[in-house]
């Protein structure tokens, strides 16, 4: 039978019962690899239940740097019955299966082209362990064990991760020692160890972390100075606040208990944006996060906020939709309905992070835009950057950085004449003057209101006056285009095919146009940070034909961003769409753009020949 | 008209407060309300309770969502901000309001369709939140703005203007408040200054959910003799049963009382409350007797009002949450931000 033999690029996958404790186990032995210096990318696959249905997680481990999610299995850790039959069929040819021989395998459930390597697990540690909850938790740490043997995972590393895991609580320490050995010794005994495909010990991650973008983004907003922070639990963005509650407690609390920050629980993402208007409004820098459902709902505050110009920040960790969707599968499709979120003609500033350090830094960058530009800013991150750990530069902190507040008027620029009129554009960048309450005794107070105003505040339902307001908030989104983080270039060699992607496409890119290449198809390539658009994405898109944009949702919600304000002929855009709720493959994209040239390269070689 | 200024002539005679301001100091725009609303009247008696506790107008925050009394908050005090936001949404406002800065003092204007239908959940939660407001509604029955339907605090019975009769059950927001867990609960009538007044300075000075329903007549829409919202129905009704007194710790000198028949309670910066009770029956620091009494007491079409419960040791939001005595808003960058070398600790653990 033929084994799959190669070091350091392959692909564990896990298939548990949740709430079991086999993402913590799983975790476990990806960043064990991760410590011996090899590139990984964990991506849990969980259902949206709390114990006893099917959850899967992978690994990508690579040393080429490619860590994006692959598609395709080349070790199975079959913990599941539900599952079996399913997990046996996605084993790549020539690939292994591990699982818990226990009981004998049934005949039918076996592949003559796949290894299967049986240890039996949970016999094991019922012999080991005498309480039910450590026999459930010990047999993950057991398999991590065989892991270990099997895939020459270092156990000092392992070891190591346990004393930081369980410090503080040292007892579990041996317990969990002893399971790992366990498993470990077993595999030793039954198999030639390690198998023709394992990991050894590299530098290839340099100074990078290993961090979920939740987190990223929790924190960051820690470091922006966010103080307050409304939010209702939604899947999966409830991280994000959790982290931000949880770094506030380390960073935040005074000596005499008192908190330097407010977390308000709302009674649903309605209050929970209001919430966030009123602290904005009132000077506190203030956030939400929610998934899509969420914005539905949030969608009337955010034409208000938009309107009365108030600096709201708000994070949709996007997930499937429509209605309820798969809420614990990725997607990027709220596009559309963030950019024009609310009724009347409104247009929100979008953010779109790529990586845990972007999530922090555009955590930042979000309260200094919307200060500044006094609007809604929307970081569009989604539940594969959220949720998952990623291989991410180090965060970094300017500690010369000071907020950028906007054009708040002080009291004493009140006293000294200041003429203050709301919504004057008195810079002539459509930006106009907030001041605070309570700022001044006589001076500078003004009215927020929803209905229509004229520039100096006051209320109108007088045509003329309502238009030059609402012309100015269009032009003021002209300003945020050259505020906003600019488009990155991936790839420029001067080609005539290019691609436009956002977020977590990220990923898998480089590794696409580098399979690509080797089929003799050279693309360039821009990744979009920011909504609106800069000029260097419409230069780009000028400069190419044809333009390949990645979505992650049904309808090229991105491609039909860039058609609408680009005015471009649709033919211009060829949609690569990727929406079945897992993170996109390189492989996806590589046949998508291939599949769409293959005619065109016929051509062109018939013409040659 | 609130686009025309009103003109800023003062008579030289006008009573000054210990602010130096008098009263046209509390005032704002010209009202756009029909002649006669109830209120124009509630406004005026806020005019009137925040000049009479010599409130620095500029640290008042005014908050409402949209319907007629949303429209009020532009009609007083002209030198504090107002915020006329999204239709039964006033309390998320005031909610991340007082969050960001507990200094200043929140008045929140609601009406019953803003609070009592489409508000309803937003009112019991920033109920349950605790937090440091008053929230006055200002309770017609019907829906002014869209000319003339029901409104979900419309009694049984009660006719629109067109004949036709209210089959449903109202909604108490008395005692919803009361349930749960407003530390102040009252009830008056805009045709009653002289009850009104001291309780919206009671309510404003109470360190905590201060909830004021005010019966306020619509004069165009339920003001005829079908409708127990009416003007004549509600002084036929109107039974007062506690009368409250609000002297603020500086004026405490000044004020003269009969000792006797009034309870003082002190609240917790010194200032002081007086009650008296008009009926005998009744114990206003009883929730449970106290709902249990409005429930006997208006099943025969009585409005009881006055200051119906006072909890006399009030808690609010900044309590439960635990957070810093200065207003966020006002902590220095210096105290938010953990600094680089804190991330580079960070970094390292996620290694």
């Amino acid at each position: 039978m033929s084994r799959l033999a190669k070091v350091n690029e392959f692909v564990l996958r896990f298939a548990n019962v949740n709430g079991t404790g086999s993402a913590s186990a799983n975790g476990l032995v990806a960043r064990a690899l991760f410590r011996m210096g090899l590139p990984v990318g964990p991506k849990n696959i969980f259902p949206s239940n709390i114990q006893g249905l099917p959850t899967w997680f992978e690994i990508r481990v690579s040393e080429a740097g490619h860590t994006g999610r692959r598609g395709t299995v080349d070790l199975m850790v079959a913990m599941n019955g539900q599952t079996f039959a399913e997990d046996v069929r996605s084993v790549e040819s020539g690939g292994y299966l591990l699982y818990d021989s226990s009981k004998p395998l049934a005949p039918e459930l076996r592949r003559p082209d796949i290894n299967f390597l049986g240890v039996p697990l949970t016999e094991m540690v019922t012999r080991q362990f005498a309480n039910p909850r450590q026999r459930l938790l010990f047999k993950n740490i057991a398999y991590v064990g065989v892991l270990s043997a099997l895939l020459n995972i270092e156990p000092e590393v392992v070891e190591q991760l346990l004393r930081e895991q369980f410090q503080g609580k040292e007892k579990l320490i041996p317990p969990n020692m002893q399971a790992f050995e366990l498993g470990r010794a077993a595999a030793l005994e039954r198999f030639a160890c390690p198998l023709p495909m394992h990991a050894q010990r590299r530098d290839a991650v340099g100074d990078r972390i290993l961090m979920d973008g939740n987190s990223a983004a929790g924190l960051g907003c820690v470091y922006a100075g966010a103080t307050v922070a409304a939010w209702y639990p939604i899947t999966p963005s409830t991280s994000l606040v959790d982290a931000f509650s949880a770094y506030c407690e380390d960073y935040r609390i005074n000596p005499d208990g008192s908190k330097r920050y407010a977390i308000l629980q709302a009674e649903d993402e309605l209050a929970a944006i209001g919430m966030v208007v009123g602290a904005a409004w009132n000077g506190a820098r203030a956030f939400t996060a929610t998934s899509g459902p969420g914005v539905s709902l949030m969608t009337e505050f955010l034409g208000l906020a938009y309107y009365a110009e108030i600096p709201v920040v708000l994070f949709d960790i996007q997930r499937c939709g429509p209605s309820t969707g798969m809420p614990t599968r990725t997607q990027q499709s709220d596009l559309l309905s963030s950019a024009y979120a609310s009724h009347g003609d409104t247009k929100h500033v979008l953010l779109f992070p790529a990586s845990p350090k972007e999530c922090f830094d555009m955590a930042v960058q979000a309260f200094d835009l919307a200060e500044r530009l006094q609007t809604p800013v929307l970081v569009m991150s989604d539940l594969d950057l959220g949720m998952n750990d990623w291989l991410s530069e180090p965060l970094a902190w300017d500690d010369a950085y000071r907020p950028d507040r906007g054009k708040v008027v002080t009291r004493e620029q009140l006293e000294d004449g200041f003429q203050f009129y709301r919504y004057l554009d008195v810079d002539g960048d459509a930006i106009p003057y907030r001041s605070l309450p309570g700022t001044h005794p006589s001076k500078g107070a003004f009215f927020t209101r929803g209905s229509g105003h004229d520039r100096l505040g006051a209320y109108t339902e007088d045509g003329a006056k309502y238009q030059d307001n609402v012309d100015r908030l269009r032009r003021k989104f002209d300003t945020a285009a050259t505020l906003v983080p600019d488009a990155v270039t991936l790839r420029d060699g001067g080609n005539s095919a290019g691609v436009l992607y956002i977020g977590t496409t990220a990923e898998v890119m480089p590794e696409a146009l580098d399979a690509l290449a080797a089929q003799g198809i050279e693309l360039d390539a821009l990744r979009l940070r920011a909504f609106p658009f800069t000029e260097r994405v419409y230069d780009f898109i000028a400069a190419h034909d044809p333009v390949f944009v990645v979505d992650q949702n049904r309808d090229g919600q991105l491609r039909a961003m860039l058609l609408i304000e680009g005015n471009l002929d649709p033919a211009r855009l060829v949609s690569v769409l990727s929406y079945d709720g897992m993170p996109v493959t390189a492989d996806l994209l590589v046949h998508s753009i291939s599949a769409h040239l293959a005619p065109v390269r016929a051509l062109a070689m018939g013409a040659s020949a | 008209m609130s686009y025309l200024p009103k003109p800023k002539i003062h008579h030289p005679q006008l009573p000054k407060n210990t602010l130096g301001l008098t009263r046209r100091d509390y005032e704002g725009s010209l009202s756009t309300l029909c002649a006669g609303c109830g209120h124009d009247s509630v406004s005026a008696a806020l005019i009137q309770a925040c000049f009479e506790l010599d409130l620095p107008p500029h640290r008042v925050g005014k908050l409402s969502g949209i319907g007629c009394s949303s429209k009020t908050p532009t009609y007083f005090l002209g030198p504090a901000h107002g915020f006329n936001s999204v239709h039964g949404r006033m309390p998320s406002i005031a909610s991340g309001a007082a969050a960001a800065n507990r200094e200043l003092v929140y008045i929140g204007v609601s009406g019953d369709g803003d609070t009592a239908s489409i508000g309803l959940g937003q009112f019991i939660h920033a109920i349950r939140r605790g937090v440091n407001m008053l929230y006055l509604v200002e309770n017609n029955g019907t829906y002014g703005l869209t000319k003339g339907q029901f409104s979900a605090t419309a009694d049984i019975g009660s006719k629109s203007k067109a004949g036709k009769a209210n089959p449903y059950t109202p909604i108490d927001l008395v005692q919803l408040a009361l349930q749960m867990g407003a530390g102040f609960v009252a009830r008056s009538f805009s045709g009653d200054k002289e009850q009104l007044v001291p309780l919206l300075k009671a309510a404003i000075a109470y360190p905590g959910f201060a909830f004021v329903d005010v019966i306020s007549p619509c004069v165009t829409f339920n003001n005829h003799e079908s409708s127990t919202k009416s003007y004549a129905s509600t002084r036929r009704r109107d039974r007062a049963l506690v009368e409250a007194d609000f002297v603020p710790l500086a004026q405490e000198i000044t004020a003269a009382y009969a000792p006797g028949d009034r309870h003082t309670v002190t609240l917790h910066d010194g200032s002081r409350l007086h009650l008296k009770k008009l009926a005998e029956d009744y114990d206003p620091y009883d929730r449970i007797e106290a709902m249990n009494y409005l429930q006997r007491n208006q099943a025969d079409g009585s409005v009881l009002t006055g200051l119906l419960y006072l909890d006399a040791e009030p808690t609010d939001m900044h309590a439960m949450l635990g957070t810093d005595a200065t207003a966020l808003n006002r902590l220095p960058f210096e105290a938010l931000n953990p600094g680089g070398a804190a991330l580079a600790e960070l970094n390292a653990a996620l290694r």
